[in-house]
Formats: structure tokens, sequence, C-alpha cells
């Protein structure tokens, strides 16, 4: 019988992180479940790092408290809080041979000699790399460098892996490939992790959870689908993707979904959401969800929600295209489409088709 | 692009060095200019009388003595200077240098004002009632090692400073991680890194101490002359330029020997040099 995972291995409770006038981290409360890899992801300065470092226990928190299995690890120096961590720069130790910086974390666990040997060479294979034990870090490319990196960090068999922005300093053709790397491995050790990023399509390919983050706040809080599709506010919304955003009104509920006027004069049928006549609301639409056919094309005058406009600008990025395309009222929209037939050239009349259970409705913030 | 470089140093050092060199065998004249020639009189002279050998050693064995003063006087300052992350890091870099803006004669002459018999530390002690006679604090060794101490102890916190502070910190943030204090991942990261910088520190400190003659001049007693005092008085005050040629050769000769035989030894550091 596969025994019950813990919800909160690590957890935050009103922890915040003041540096001198700095709000880092404003009060949060996380919980990250056993074995599970989530993500802290947000725009550079949002307090990502900071989170991390105070479960690492490089920052202590200004208040609030950090408990990992249940035991409050405020006051528990970081060498004897049982993490690995992976850093941007890999920090190997370069004037240690591989074997040392691997063992390294075994070395003060007071493992017999014998055995550490035996840890270290599966940990390299594990991340692939067999047999360098006796070359230095230096003679191992970056990406080499950093599975080594991982592979010192796993072989202490840590409660938690803790990761900030480990993929940045790479090549972008590696980066993938290391991605999936401590995807696997993860999941193979089901080691709980926490991965810092700000770059999204990370966060939603490895995630079990993505908490996005600005201005020191969780804004949001769920699975990659659940963020992607359904934002909590303008600023996951816009992040995430790339949206379209219209202000407007709320004029009446139709069915399942509302009838929205929109500051442009235009009107649109909207879906989702508890929504009262008159609440000023925002639209988003997701330029991939908008749907885009030539003008002549497009047969019925009375399809909902349903703008005719022309190409304003075009840029062709391989298996889709991105549009702006300018509406008759002046509107631009950002649409990406799949490349069927012959792309769009500017100046071309289009018409694009908003269906409604994509226009997605945010209260309006002042 | 080269060409300046070698050319300075080709005329402001090589040609200047052989100039000492071919002096150091030339006869010397009482009465008039001295006399070119090629012998090795000079040379034999100094190994003659073992008052002069005796003063290399001494200058080696103080130039030890400052250089291990200088370390551990010089790695805790440079320490605190990596790891500060005060405000005032700025401006206490600037005191370290502020020394190099005063003449090294008026800095070492300074001293006298302090350690002297009516010195400011003697004064206070007699002020105070705590001795009847002034101490004799000035013209020995340790007055010597104190004012070498001040004049090289700037060299060795730089250049320690500037190794340790191409450590990357979470190379130590890694080694707690994994499980060490603060003062194991010291010894197992910060340490070893930073062994370039002091091997270099250690070099130039020992060189100059090798070269220097204001300190033991100002000072130190009858005693504590080192062989830059020698070369001085031959050249300055007896006019003996083959012989004082002939001494500088020596030395030069001698600190070219240590110089070479410390970098191949200490090579190993230049692993750890290159692999940063
Ligand atoms: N040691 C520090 N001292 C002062 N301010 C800091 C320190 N570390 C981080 N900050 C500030 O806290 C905020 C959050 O930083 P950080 O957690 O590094 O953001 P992120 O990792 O998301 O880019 C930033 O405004 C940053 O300037
Ligand atoms: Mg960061």
């Amino acid at each position: 019988m596969e025994k019950e995972k813990n919800p909160g291995l690590v957890q935050f409770r009103g922890v915040m992180k003041r540096f001198g006038d700095v709000l880092a981290v404003e009060k949060t409360d996380l919980d990250i479940p056993e074995g599970s890899l989530v993500t802290l992801l947000g725009p550079s300065g949002c307090g990502k790092t900071t989170l991390l470092r105070m479960v690492a226990g490089l920052e202590t928190p200004t208040e609030g408290d950090i408990y990992i299995k249940g035991n409050r690890i405020n006051d528990v120096p970081i060498h004897k809080r049982n993490l690995g961590m992976i850093f941007q720069n890999y920090a190997l130790f370069p004037h240690k041979t591989i074997f040392d910086n691997v063992a390294f974390g075994l070395k003060y666990r007071n493992i017999p000699k014998d055995q550490i040997k035996e840890k270290v060479s599966r940990a390299l294979e594990m991340v692939r790399l067999p047999g360098v034990e006796n070359r230095m870090p230096s003679q191992l490319s970056g990406g080499q460098q950093q599975r080594i990196a991982l592979a010192r960090a796993i072989v202490i068999e840590p409660d938690v892996l803790l990761m900030d922005e480990p993929l940045s300093a790479l090549d972008e053709n590696l980066r993938e490939e290391m991605r999936l790397e401590i995807d696997n491995i993860q999941r193979m050790l089901g080691v709980t992790s926490i991965f810092v990023t700000h770059d999204q399509r990370e966060a939603l390919s490895m995630s079990d959870k993505i908490v996005v983050m600005e201005g020191g706040r969780k804004q949001q809080e769920g699975g990659p689908e659940e963020v992607y599709n359904n934002p909590a506010n303008h600023f996951v919304a816009d992040f995430l993707g790339h949206s379209n955003f219209v202000d407007g009104v709320i004029q009446s509920r139709d069915g399942d979904g509302y009838r929205v006027k929109l500051e442009d004069g235009n009107e649109l049928m909207a879906e989702g959401g508890d929504w009262r006549e008159g609440d000023a609301v925002e639209v988003v639409v997701r330029a991939q969800k908008l749907d885009i056919v030539p003008r002549d094309s497009h047969q019925t005058d009375d399809a909902v929600n349903c703008f005719f406009g022309k190409i304003k600008e075009r840029s062709y990025m391989g298996g889709e295209v991105s549009y702006f395309v300018e509406l008759e009222n002046g509107t631009v929209l950002h649409v990406i489409g799949i490349v069927k037939t012959k792309p769009f050239r500017r100046g071309d009349p289009v018409a694009v088709t908003a269906p409604p259970r994509h226009c997605k409705l945010l209260r309006k913030e002042s | 692009m080269l060409a300046p470089s070698l050319s300075a140093v080709f005329f402001l050092l090589v040609i200047p060095v052989c100039f000492v060199v071919v002096y150091s065998f030339w006869l010397r004249s009482p009465y008039g200019a001295d006399i070119p020639a090629f012998q090795f009189g000079n040379y034999a002279k100094f190994f003659d009388d073992f008052f002069y050998p005796s003063l290399l050693i001494r200058t080696i064995r103080v130039a030890l003595e400052t250089v291990a003063l200088c370390l551990v006087m010089g790695y805790i300052p440079a320490y605190f200077f990596y790891r500060t992350e005060s405000r005032l890091k700025p401006f206490l870099m600037i005191l370290i240098m502020l020394p190099f803006w005063i003449s090294f004669i008026i800095r070492t002459l300074s001293w006298i004002n302090i350690l002297g018999d009516s010195g400011l530390i003697n004064h206070l002690l007699m002020k105070g009632g705590f001795i009847s006679a002034p101490l004799p604090m000035l013209y020995n060794e340790a007055a010597v090692l104190m004012g070498l101490l001040q004049y090289l102890l700037p060299f060795m916190i730089l250049n320690i400073y500037v190794s340790l502070d191409g450590i990357d910190k979470s190379l130590t943030e890694a080694a707690k991680s994994l499980g060490c204090t603060e003062w194991q991942a010291f010894k197992e990261v910060t340490l070893p890194l930073s062994l370039p910088g002091v091997s270099a520190g250690c070099l130039l400190v020992f060189v100059l101490t090798c070269g220097t003659y204001l300190p033991p001049m100002i000072l130190g007693g009858p005693g504590n002359d080192m062989i830059a005092n020698l070369i001085f008085k031959r050249i300055v005050g007896t006019l003996d330029w083959p012989f004082g040629a002939a001494l500088s050769t020596i030395l030069l000769g001698l600190l070219g020997v240590i110089v070479y035989t410390y970098n191949r030894y200490l090579g190993i550091n230049q692993i750890f040099k290159t692999l940063q």
C-alpha cells in the first residue's frame, strides 16, 4: 500500500521578508506537497529567490514560520536542514574533482568510504555522466556541470530539492535537454522540489503546481493548465502567454454567458464567473484562441464575436504567424494563427472571431 | 601592441640591470674614475668576510617574519572586505590605500613619535605612572618589523582580497547546504580558493622586504641592518660602486632563484586559478 503523501511537506505560514526598506516578500502562505515539483514563477525582482533562500536557511524570514515535515525550521542552521540546492551558475567546487564534488555532502554525513563510492557512481549514472569521477569541473561543458550539480544535490537524499533558475545559464538547445533531465530525475526519485524560474515555458512544462508571483506577492497558485486557462487577474493573464485585454461593462446575462459592452463600442459574448449588470470588467482573450479568416470568405454577418479589420503587422515564426490586426474602430488585436495555407500579408482584410468560451472575464482593477 | 611595454621594460629595467652587472666586475680606484675590468674581486670580498653573507641571511629571516606577520594580519581584513555588505566598504577600502598617498619616509619617521623615548606611548605610560623611565621600543628588530608591516600590509590585503573577491559566494552556500558549518565551508572552499592571492601577496611582500632599507635605517639599531642598507652605504656612503654593484647582483640572483623555485613549487596553485 502506498504511503499517504504529506500535502504540506514544506509549509509557509505568514512568511514575510524585508531588506531594509525593500519588502521582498509579502506575507505568504504556501504548501508544497510531498513528491511534487512546485515552480515559483515571476518576473525578475518579484521575490522568488528570496522565498527559496528562506527555505534553504540562507535568509531568515522577517515574520512568519516555515515548516518542513511539520517541524518549524526558522532557527535550524542551513547545514542541518538536509536540503539539495542547485544554483544558476552550477557552483561546483572548482578545486575538487567531480568525485569529491559529488561525495561532498556524503562526507559530512559520516557515510563509510565504500558506500560513498557506490552512491557517487550511482548518482553519476543517474545524470548520465558515468566515469567522470576523476575529471575537474572545468573540463566539463556547462550542461554537464549542471548535471554534476544535480548529482551532488540528490546523492544526499535531501528532504527538499531547491533550484534557483538552474537552466538560465545554459544555451537554448541544452536548456530543453536539461529540463527533461531534471523532470525525469525528480519524478523517478519523487523528491519534493521547488523550482524558481522567470520562464513560463519551463514552468508550464514541468510543474505539478505553479505559483505566480509579482511584487513580492503570490498572484495565483494552481496546476499549469488552470493557471494558463483561468488566470486569476490581469497580471497572470498578461505574464503567461500572449493575451488581448479590452475593458467593458456587463450588459446582461445571456444563457451561460454575458453580453459585454466594450469600451471601443463593440459588443461581445463572454463566459464564466458570476457577474451583475453594470459590473466593470476586463475581457481577456489569448492570442492563440482567436480565429482569423480572410474577410471575403467570411459568410454570415450574424456570427457572435466577429470583428473585421486589416492586418497591421505580421511576423512569421515558423509553424505559426503572429499578427496584429487593426479593427475598424481602431482597436488592435494580437492573433497567433497556425499557418494552414498562405499567411496573410500586411493590409489584407480579415475577420477575427473570438469564441465566447475563450473570452474570460476579470474584475476591472483600479 | 606589445612594443611600447616591451621597450619600456627594456630601457627602464633590462639596461640598468645590465649596467649594474657590468659594473660589478670593475675595479675600484681610490683616486678617480673606476677602472673597467673583468675580475671577481668584488664577489670574493663578499664571501671572504662572513659579515656580508650574514647580512643576507638576516635579510631573508626578517623578510620571512614580515611575510608571516602580513599574512596573519592581512587575511583577516581581506576576508572582512569579502564578506561585508556594509555601505562603508568603499570608504574602508580607501583607508587601506590612504598610506600610499603619504611619503614612505614620513610614514616611517612617524613611528619615532609613537615609539620613541618621548613618543606617545612612553609619554602616556609615564604620565599614568606605570613606568618611571621610558621603555626602549625603538632601534630594535621589533620596531623594524613594525615599519615593514605598515609599509607592506596593504599589498598583502589587496592581493588576498582580489583573490577572495573572485570566489563565487554560492560556492560557500552550496557547501553549507551540503552539511558544512561556516568554518568547515571556509576550510573546504574559501581558503583553498584564496591561495593564489595569498601566494602572490607573500611573494610580493618577501621581495619588497629584501629590497628596502628605510625601516632598518630609521627604526633599527646598528645590528638591524639588512642587505639593502649595506648597498646604500657602499654606494652613497663610501662611493664604492663596484662592490655595491656586486652586492646588488648577488641579491638579484638570489631573489631570482627564490622567485623561480617558489613559482615552480607553488605552481599547483596556478591550477586553482585557471580552474576558476
Ligand atoms: N540581500 C538583499 N539585500 C537587499 N535587497 C535584496 C536582497 N536580496 C533581494 N533583495 C531585493 O528583494 C527583491 C526580491 O529579490 P529576489 O528574491 O532576488 O527576486 P527574484 O529572484 O524574483 O528576481 C528585489 O527587489 C531585490 O532587490
Ligand atoms: Mg532570482
